[in-house]
């Protein structure tokens, strides 16, 4: 995977296969003539975009700000609830259950609770994003966490480690690449959270832009927060694979093939 | 020559869901300060059990474990242990994994750290101290993870099939560096191994173990002179140590004649 994206002909390949899409679209759109309310032409929905980008652009900085804070909020919380979840039989039925239970529950029926409990601001948002990435955040920090192997648990224990030192120094590295799988499905799901809260009740945000546009049966600019969104969402998930890439040059994934003097 | 350990009687039952196995039975057996001791015998016949128990890593059913005099409860202090696996953690360069043992005790101080070094260098891996593990061949791996065990100066080292998945010319080589380091600080050695050739090159005394319950059949003293250079393998005595052991054994129908 990595080497697919990380050469410069690997991007230049992507980008390559982005314009042949919106070159079909448009000559689709010029050669079908669909209503405009169906389908604008990309050429339209960049129109759109160029005549007023400072009202998108706040609205994008609205949404990614919102995603950013359930997004490091899910984490923060995630690996607390993982080690609590680790290391005590009784926290993990508790937690365990609850979480299970609240995942099974689509978060697009909870979000209107959650305005009633903390109002329209940005608050709802942000707990509604952390409401959908904590789950993967959880489930994958604790495999990590568990996935020691026991001779270096041992191999602690014969050298009388405290538990803390254990937890920093083996179980948490150990656990990071699985942490950093979690957080690349995290990062996408505050991104849909922070969306349906601003659906639900918001005056700011792409979700809101979407909702107006909608309101106005403006299908174009509906397209141009469309956009935006897969924009913001693939750069989102291309910062957390960097970021992983930067702090576990040590990882199977990561490791160049080549073994220069093993023998 | 005084009792570094002394084990009376020791049993260990595990609970599995076919009821209960019997893993150890009956073990009695003393260990002198600064000798090279190694416990022989088939899978299953309970010998990492045993060095287990010694660790104090797991506990024992029945009977005593005494380790310079003090009753087992947990880990006992001044304890080096290698795996068969070397359990050197990727993340970590070949000094860091060296400098674990002493980091799980506290900040290392600049002498362990010199002291690292120097004992890297001594097994062939001063060049190699910032590399990560899996730029090192298995061979490389296990010194790297002795060297580990090592660090804190351990009064006993236990080793629990340390060579047992190298391949025999690494084996050699390691079976040598071991011996000439224990002639060096003369420590406690429990050394596991199913090499019956291992047991007699490396060891003082060898005790050797029966599966169904895991017991100790007989503990045959080596005296074979030391330094022990490798072509000691090569002389009638040595091969009269083997072949007494593997008589032993086939007596007992645990190998074929």
């Amino acid at each position: 995977m990595a080497g697919m994206w990380s050469g410069s002909a690997g991007l230049r390949g992507t980008l390559g296969v982005l314009l042949a899409v919106i070159a079909l679209w448009e000559a689709a759109v010029w050669v079908l003539a669909p209503p405009p309310i169906i389908l604008p032409p990309p050429s339209r929905i960049w129109v759109d975009f160029v005549e007023a980008p400072g009202y998108f652009l706040r609205n994008s900085w609205y949404t990614l700000s919102t995603t950013l804070a359930g997004f490091a909020l899910s984490v923060v919380l995630g690996v607390g609830l993982a080690v609590a979840i680790v290391n005590s039989r009784l926290a993990e039925r508790i937690i365990y259950t609850l979480l299970v239970a609240l995942n099974s529950l689509p978060k697009v029926a909870l979000a209107p609770l959650f305005v009633i409990w903390m109002g329209t601001g940005v608050e709802p948002k942000i707990a509604i994003a952390v409401m959908l990435a904590i789950f993967s955040i959880v489930v994958d920090t604790v495999l990590g966490l568990r996935s020691v192997d026991p001779d270096a648990i041992a191999l602690a224990r014969v050298n009388h480690a405290s538990p803390f030192k254990i937890l920093v120094k083996i179980r948490f590295p150990n656990a990071l690449p699985s942490l950093f799988v979690g957080m690349k499905v995290a990062i996408s799901f505050a991104l849909v959270g922070a969306i349906v809260g601003e659906f639900v009740a918001g005056s700011a945000g792409l979700g809101f832009v979407i909702l107006v546009a909608q309101g106005q049966f403006d299908t174009s600019r509906v397209f141009v927060a469309l956009v935006l969104l897969g924009i913001l969402g693939t750069i989102l998930f291309y910062i957390v694979e960097a970021v992983e890439r930067l702090l576990l040059p040590w990882h199977v994934s990561q490791r160049a093939v080549a073994r220069p003097d093993g023998h | 020559m005084a009792a570094c350990v002394e084990i009376r009687a020791a049993g260990k039952t595990y609970g599995s869901a076919r009821g209960p196995v019997i893993a150890l039975s009956d073990v009695s057996m003393d260990v002198a300060e600064g000798e090279f001791f190694s416990l022989l015998g088939p899978s299953g016949c309970g010998k990492s059990t045993l060095l287990k128990c010694i660790s104090g890593l797991e506990g024992i059913s029945t009977g005593g474990i005494r380790v310079r005099g003090q009753a087992l409860s947990g880990p006992p202090k001044g304890l080096g242990m290698v795996f068969q696996r070397d359990v050197l953690l990727d993340w970590r360069t070949i000094l860091q994994n060296v400098l674990i043992t002493a980091e799980f005790q506290g900040r290392p101080t600049a002498e362990v750290i010199d002291r690292a070094r120097a004992l890297l260098e001594r097994f062939g891996l001063g060049a190699f101290q910032d590399r990560h593990p899996w730029e090192l061949s298995g061979g490389m791996r296990q010194r790297a993870s002795i060297c580990r065990a090592l660090l804190c100066e351990p009064e006993i080292l236990l080793m629990d099939e340390p060579f047992g998945a190298l391949d025999a010319m690494t084996r050699d080589d390691l079976n040598v560096e071991l011996t000439r380091i224990w002639q060096a600080a003369r420590r406690t050695v429990i050394f596991v191994t199913h090499s019956i050739a291992e047991a007699v090159y490396l060891s003082d005394r060898v005790a050797m173990m029966s599966a169904g319950p895991g017991r100790i059949v007989e503990i045959v003293a080596i005296d074979l002179p030391r330094p022990r250079p490798l072509s000691i393998r090569e002389t009638p005595e040595f091969a009269r140590h083997v072949a007494h052991i593997r008589g032993l054994f086939a007596a007992l129908g645990i190998v074929k004649e």
